[in-house]
């Protein structure tokens, strides 16, 4: 088979002893892209929108509307939507850029062989496993905060009763489950979408692959909406005091 | 059997098997949401993003049969 799909991101280059990948590459174009372009955007807003104020207006409106109505309106939703919303719109741009027609046939020659210079920045799972614990150990935070240290601690370790000891305990698994069902799934999906283009284009160039093509730009999008709505809806649980952990 | 072979049987079977169950659940799960569509249209807007994000949950078993799986492959 001449396909080539390696499961870690390429390496392109060193800078003394640091490995650059093709994802943390094109990562940071696209972080540095997102700073400098929400600076410039952030100065020039007008009072009278125009064409792309008024498109960007509307695309974050929209995502303001939808975190209000998970989370509830109010201080809340105004102290989480930065957040949610940043990671939305990165990973919403980071498996789009895929799309760029032309960009998989630029290959740069190392000393590992030749690599492709692109690749999905998602289909890295160092980069979605750091975000992923980064908004784990939030969710902690966030738990901490409203709970408290002490009742924090007694929801995990319990030893009042075996059945609360037990529980305890499935809860403390079901943290961790979270690292791995978060990151595993938008790795996943991603990964999964390379590949099966991959394939596809491999087995037959023209046409086939275009409704595959289609099906991962669903996938990008969905999965960029998924990640988000599901790290706010953690937050809005840890955020919350249910009647059962007030009583302990 | 040699290693390669069973490697290749492995990954077959591991995404089979895993994509069975996510398979009836997102079914069930479209299929409630399009009877809840169809009784009450005003309230598209509502179910259908929600719909995504129980489909994406149901599915994620099927991603980590996945995941395990091109790890057998590829990794």
């Amino acid at each position: 088979m001449g396909l080539n799909i390696s499961l870690a991101p390429e390496v392109l280059f060193h800078i003394g002893s640091w490995p650059i990948t093709n994802t943390f590459f094109w990562f940071f174009w696209l972080w540095l892209f997102l700073l400098i372009g929400s600076i410039i955007f952030s100065r020039r807003i007008k009072l009278i929108p125009g064409k792309f104020q008024n498109f960007i207006e509307m695309a974050v409106s929209g995502a303001y509307d939808f975190t209000e109505s998970i989370i509830g309106p109010g201080e809340k939703a105004k102290k989480v939507f930065p957040l949610v919303a940043t990671l939305f719109f990165f990973i919403l741009i980071a498996n789009l850029l895929v799309y760029i027609p032309g960009q998989s046939a630029i290959t740069l020659e190392t000393v590992g062989g030749v690599v492709p210079l692109f690749r999905a920045i998602a289909a890295d799972y160092g980069f979605i496993f750091m975000i992923t614990i980064s908004m784990v150990i939030l969710f902690q935070v966030i738990a901490i905060i409203t709970t408290g240290p002490f009742a924090y601690i007694t929801k995990f370790i319990n030893l009042k009763s075996p059945l609360k000891a037990f529980l305890g305990i499935m809860d403390l698994i079901g943290e961790i489950a979270k690292i791995v069902s978060l990151s595993f799934r938008l790795f996943g999906n991603i990964f999964a979408g390379e590949v099966l283009s991959a394939v596809m284009l491999f087995l037959a160039p023209f046409f086939v692959p275009l409704p595959f093509m289609f099906l991962g730009l669903l996938t990008a999008v969905v999965q960029a909406f998924v990640f988000s709505v599901l790290t706010l809806v953690f937050i809005s649980m840890a955020s919350e005091i249910s009647p059962e952990e007030a009583s302990v | 059997m040699e290693i390669e072979a069973a490697k290749y049987l492995a990954a077959g079977i591991a995404i089979g098997l895993g994509a069975i169950g996510p398979g009836i659940g997102e079914g069930i799960a479209a299929s409630k949401a399009l009877e809840a569509i169809g009784r009450n249209p005003e309230a598209s807007g509502k179910i259908t993003p929600l719909m995504f994000v129980s489909m994406a949950i149901t599915e994620s078993t099927a991603i980590y049969a996945l995941v395990i799986s091109l790890i057998i492959l590829f990794g």
